[in-house]
């Protein structure tokens, strides 16, 4: 697609000799600054065309061939999504990518919103709780989880055990069990992200036009009903669409489980896209990359199915 | 100023003021707790010395202040030649993300040729395309051009950023196009126009695009950590996992303090471009 709209002045005129139903002729294309425009895109591109549309567009084509960087590919037509399939520990990874999300969700889903719905109603330090929520998000996410992993330290003078012996609990194990290690990066996930859906839903509550909260005080709302029927409702758009960029977000969870983990203990935190890493990348010599971006393309075919029916079925909420 | 749920009348009423002031004062604790609490320890953990760190990881300077340790991870880790390796990447990536979004939205914002539409759509639908599904193919790309252990390979790729183009974009729209016109009119050409008139109105969409670019730089991992295998050009990021499994506790944690300071500082000076463009990125997104 990018090479058609990359046509030179020269091309243009062959173009021309076999399409003349064409009026402008690539003299006036050249006048009217046609050229100018076009060293413009160019960065554009050329950029998106190499690192970009070509990449996705060669996803596809990969994901039927089997690619090493020695030999020439070779056509294998769906013997790579038939390995996906056959491997044992596709499911287990769906099954903890699945957890990871519905944990997430639970957990990261509301804290922001009721966060944000009381930040919105600070008078004077409105700034200051803003900063402290988003703190987080700018920390880089590697010195986050490498942090993180030494507060788990499952030891009785680790830090959060520390702080759960002060009140009389643990101490726990943290990443060390299977059952407590997906919580646990949940845990650091949701520290890292929810300042960023806060401030969403703080741009968002700003936007609720003051006349609404007017016509309810007249019809003698209390404070929690003005919330309840008009902060919700106002929010309902938004709330939609950070549900789904949430899942969708959750569903590609790779560096927490990567650097806490490793994907232990027991596979217990093998995610979708710690399995294609491995594919692609675990095995020094080069991996098995078509096996990779079948696995790959799946994933997105899933995410986009599930986008779609959720617009589908959530626009007929959004029309009362 | 506008106003939120609580009416001015409500306000004044100590029924509605007190609960609402208590819990406001217990999310502060737990913001300046939960927000800032990890990166105070961080700070303090980053000059303690490690039997202290270890044993009771809480207390606060039990036995003095190690400030060794700062110097230690700078000259002796090579934490300086990593934090420098990570300078050149975000600004590189930086640069190609601000001219690839700057030219293409000055071509479609206000040049805006018959075919613009098509690639603003094609542009748009890469939104749409999770980035696992590029990691490979991207990955062979940029090992078959040669580029692996060239910082070309961590910059070329940034500036293919749709959402950039996007914000860009709109921003341009929405100039007045007359004074464009005034300018053609008095005989200045599209690079000049683009340079004199159209880069100096939009300061504020550059500041967004070029922190964002930065901070995206700064924390990214899995990309620099495929393309950049030779430790003498890896960044911050990819470097402090290996370092953990040979550096001893007290450096360590003072390495991830150095590497924490320059997007928290960008942060901290930049806060109204870091909260408008959060929210900015939710409302594209959407």
């Amino acid at each position: 697609m990018a090479v058609k709209i990359l046509p030179r002045p020269v091309r243009t005129t062959a173009v021309r000799a076999r399409a003349p139903r064409r009026r402008r002729g690539p003299r006036t294309w050249l006048r009217g600054g046609g050229l100018s425009t076009l060293v413009f895109l160019s960065p554009l591109l050329v950029v998106f065309g190499f690192f970009s549309w070509g990449p996705i567009i060669q996803s596809v084509v990969m994901s039927v061939q089997e690619t090493n960087l020695v030999t020439a590919a070779t056509f294998v037509g769906l013997d790579n999504f038939a390995a996906v399939f056959a491997d044992p520990l596709l499911w287990t990874a769906v099954r903890n990518t699945l957890w990871f999300a519905l944990l997430a969700l639970l957990l990261g889903y509301p804290v922001p919103l009721v966060a944000a719905v009381l930040i919105s109603e600070v008078r004077g330090r409105r700034g200051l709780f803003a900063a402290l929520a988003y703190l987080p998000v700018v920390v880089p996410p590697v010195v986050a989880v490498l942090l993180w992993k030494f507060f788990f330290d499952a030891g009785p003078h680790g830090v959060f055990n520390t702080i759960l012996g002060a009140v009389g609990l643990g101490p726990a194990q943290w990443l060390q069990d299977a059952d407590s290690a997906m919580p646990s990066l949940v845990l650091e996930a949701t520290w890292a992200a929810a300042g960023g859906t806060m401030i969403i839903y703080l741009a968002a509550l700003a936007a609720v036009p003051p006349e609404l909260y007017e016509a309810a005080e007249i019809d003698g709302a209390s404070v929690w009903r003005k919330v309840w029927h008009v902060t919700l409702p106002n929010l309902r758009n938004v709330l939609l669409v950070t549900f789904i960029l949430q899942i969708i977000g959750t569903a590609q969870v790779f560096l927490e489980p990567f650097l806490f983990t490793g994907g232990g203990p027991a596979h217990a935190t093998t995610t979708v896209l710690l399995l294609i890493y491995d594919y692609a990348f675990a095995d020094s010599l080069g991996g098995d990359y078509g096996r990779a971006t079948a696995l790959s393309l799946l994933l997105a075919a899933v995410l986009a199915v599930f986008s779609a029916v959720y617009f589908r079925v959530t626009r007929s909420w959004s029309t009362s | 100023m506008s106003r939120g749920v609580i009416s001015p009348a409500e306000w004044a009423s100590p029924r509605v003021r007190r609960p609402l002031r208590v819990l406001q004062g217990v999310l502060l604790a737990a913001l300046l707790v939960v927000g800032l609490g990890p990166m105070l320890w961080l700070a303090k953990a980053a000059v303690t010395p490690t039997q202290d760190t270890l044993r009771s990881p809480l207390a606060i300077f039990p036995h003095g202040i190690d400030l060794a340790n700062l110097a230690t991870a700078w000259t002796r880790v090579n934490i300086d030649k990593y934090f420098l390796n990570t300078v050149v990447m975000a600004a590189g990536s930086w640069l190609v993300q601000l001219v690839v979004a700057t030219t293409a939205g000055y071509a479609l914002a206000v040049l805006r040729p018959r075919y613009g539409k098509l690639v603003s759509g094609v542009v748009l639908a890469t939104l749409f395309v999770p980035s696992i599904v590029l990691l490979v193919p991207l990955y062979l790309t940029v090992v078959r051009a040669s580029m692996v252990n060239t910082f070309w390979a961590v910059w070329l790729p940034a500036g293919a950023n749709a959402f950039n183009v996007v914000i860009v974009q709109r921003f341009f729209a929405n100039l007045p196009r007359e004074v464009f016109e005034a300018a053609r009119v008095d005989g200045a050409g599209p690079f000049r126009v683009f340079w004199s008139v159209v880069l100096p109105m939009s300061r504020p969409i550059i500041g967004v695009v070029s922190v964002f670019a930065v901070v995206a730089s700064w924390k990214d991992f899995l990309w620099p950590l495929l393309v950049l295998p030779d430790p003498a050009v890896q960044p911050l990021s990819v470097r402090l996992p290996a370092l953990q499994r040979y550096v001893e506790l007290d450096v360590f944690l003072a390495a991830l303090a150095i590497s924490s300071v320059i997007p928290i500082a960008l942060f901290l000076v930049f806060q109204r471009l870091f909260l408008r463009g959060g929210a900015l990125e939710g409302a594209v997104k959407g």
